[in-house]
């Protein structure tokens, strides 16, 4: 009998010794980048940063026109992908279940998710700016919003699905039709979740640079024109890095800081939200 | 038997004649894919009447519940055959508005099931769904479902608040009252106390009596003193079949079939 509990206890701790090693072994890199970020980049961080345009080789400027063009895109391509990826995840959680659209949908849906960013880049590319034969702001929020549809399908779906069925049954009860009981109870229901969905999204698509590389390119420039190439921050942050100039470089870091600390804020917020569901309405 | 000369007995049977049927069940036969979960039944409610359902697990008595809303139409591969008239239409027909028998039947489930919304909105839901109310109205027609639910005095002041925000049998009060306020006239309740405290219950059951005044009730219980509690009625289910209907009285001092007997006796169950 003892020997047989000295061995669990040793089994058990064991375990979690190696547990703990794979914890600090995952960790550490990340402490590491997020300690490299803020010693590079924070020098860079200034008003100059936020009110200024990309400068040319070997002069001051700041990142302004990136910053906007950023944020342009990546709201647009949320307003696209968002009632898209609402609408669909609606569909598969209420109306498909397991028929064989649902499931096809859903497989598809699998595979737009994990599929290589390059590769939507280059689909808006050979579908979109080689027939207008420019790169635009479009041609980059639709292929941000091509990432933000799956992530919000799977979201929206499994949210819906962990509304209990008997508030679904409680709801048409009442004589509630289908609709009025996905859109006032079950939606309602799950809100918090598909919100939470959605940080998490706009997280992911903020800091992608495939999927712009050859949609929006680049612009040295300050330009809100969505027909013509926008800055944009990661790939501003890839051609900075990737250029000879010390100045060029302090920029990079401090975008990378930049997004690095925005996209944490949103998931730090979409938490915060989630954890909030239990106790609201 | 003997005790069938007791003229008590014979008081409360004339009582059960006197009331006019409300439900007629005939012939139902219910599915769920290939099997038969409902065999044959035939069943005749009677208005402002408690009708209880009882029997032990899986012998059919919520199936039967929720053919009287329809409700199992929710779900692929579930069917009824058969006829259930309620005020001289059979709501199995077709034809049959499915959202407006909703509305006449009500229904109140086994565990609380407030929706993510106030206290005020969850009552006003179901009566938005049907009628154009005033907010002054509206506002009367909410406190009169809560004052019969006997909740008012309860939540008056928090009318804004969560309905999660409420215990559970507070929360179950506010489901029968959710239910009333859009005017059904039978109201079904599958278990409405097998998730609250003692207290709770008797609140529920008190609640019972006095909702029979206005409306034909069918509750479905594992609770036989519950069920002896609050019904005139009670139907005795076995394995999908009806097995004894009649007056509450009887059923539980002197049942015509054994197999009753055996059950409310506690010998089996």
């Amino acid at each position: 009998m003892f020997s047989l509990y000295a061995r669990r206890r040793l089994i058990n701790a064991l375990n979690l010794t190696v547990s703990m090693l794979a914890m600090a072994f995952g960790l550490f890199w990340l402490a590491w980048i997020l300690w490299t970020l803020l010693r590079q980049g924070l020098a860079g961080i200034d008003l100059q940063m936020l009110t200024q345009m990309t400068p040319p080789p070997g002069s001051q400027g700041g990142l302004l026109n990136a910053i906007a063009g950023s944020f342009m895109m990546t709201s647009i391509a949320t307003l696209i992908g968002t009632p898209i990826g609402i609408l669909a995840g609606v569909y598969l959680a209420e109306f498909g279940q397991k028929s064989w659209l649902a499931s096809a949908t859903r497989f598809v849906n699998d595979i737009l998710l994990s599929a290589p960013s390059i590769v939507i880049g280059l689909f808006i590319y050979s579908v979109y700016v080689a027939h207008v034969h420019h790169f635009s702001g479009w041609a980059g929020s639709f292929a941000l919003s091509i990432i933000v549809i799956p992530v919000v399908v799977r979201t929206t779906e499994n949210m819906l699905k962990l509304v209990p069925n008997s508030l679904r049954e409680a709801a048409a009860a009442l004589g509630a039709p289908h609709w009025k009981v996905i859109t006032l109870v079950t939606l309602r229901a799950s809100r918090a979740g598909i919100i939470t969905g959605l940080l998490l999204a706009v997280a992911r698509i903020t800091g992608e640079t495939a999927p712009l590389l050859f949609t929006a390119l680049n612009n040295q420039f300050w330009s809100s024109n969505m027909n013509a190439p926008m800055a944009n921050l990661p790939v501003v942050i890839f051609q900075f890095a990737m250029s000879p100039y010390d100045d060029w470089h302090n920029l990079a870091w401090a975008g990378a800081l930049l997004i690095t600390f925005g996209v944490l804020a949103l998931n730090i917020i979409a938490r915060v939200m989630f954890r909030q569901k239990g106790t609201r309405g | 038997m003997t005790n069938y000369a007791l003229p008590t007995q014979h008081a409360t049977l004339e009582a059960q004649d006197a009331a006019s049927e409300k439900l007629a069940v005939r012939n139902l036969n219910f599915h769920y894919g290939k099997f038969h979960a409902l065999k044959n039944i035939n069943l005749s409610i009677p208005g402002n009447r408690v009708t209880a359902f009882i029997g032990p697990s899986g012998c059919g008595k919520s199936t039967l519940l929720r053919t009287f809303n329809r409700m199992y139409e929710l779900y692929p591969n579930q069917k009824a055959d058969g006829e259930i008239v309620l005020d001289g239409e059979n709501i199995l027909d077709a034809r049959q508005d499915l959202n407006r028998l909703r509305a006449k039947v009500g229904m109140v489930f086994q565990k609380p099931t407030p929706f993510p919304m106030s206290i005020f909105d969850n009552i006003a839901f179901g009566v938005r769904l049907y009628e154009r109310l005033s907010t002054h109205e509206m506002n009367d027609r909410v406190e009169w479902a809560l004052k019969k639910a006997a909740l008012w005095n309860e939540v008056k002041d928090k009318l804004k608040q969560s309905g999660n925000s409420l215990s559970g049998g507070q929360q179950q009060r506010l489901c029968i009252a959710r239910a009333i306020a859009v005017k059904p006239e039978v109201v079904l309740l599958d278990e409405p106390a097998s998730a609250l405290d003692p207290i709770s219950t008797a609140h529920i059951e008190e609640l019972i009596h006095e909702l029979k005044e206005d409306y034909t009730i069918v509750i479905v219980t594992h609770n036989m003193q519950q069920a002896a509690r609050v019904s005139d009625c009670t139907a005795y289910m076995y394995l999908g079949e009806l097995i004894e209907f009649g007056n509450t009285d009887t059923i539980f001092t002197t049942p015509k079939q054994k197999a009753t007997e055996d059950y409310i006796t506690g010998k089996f169950g």
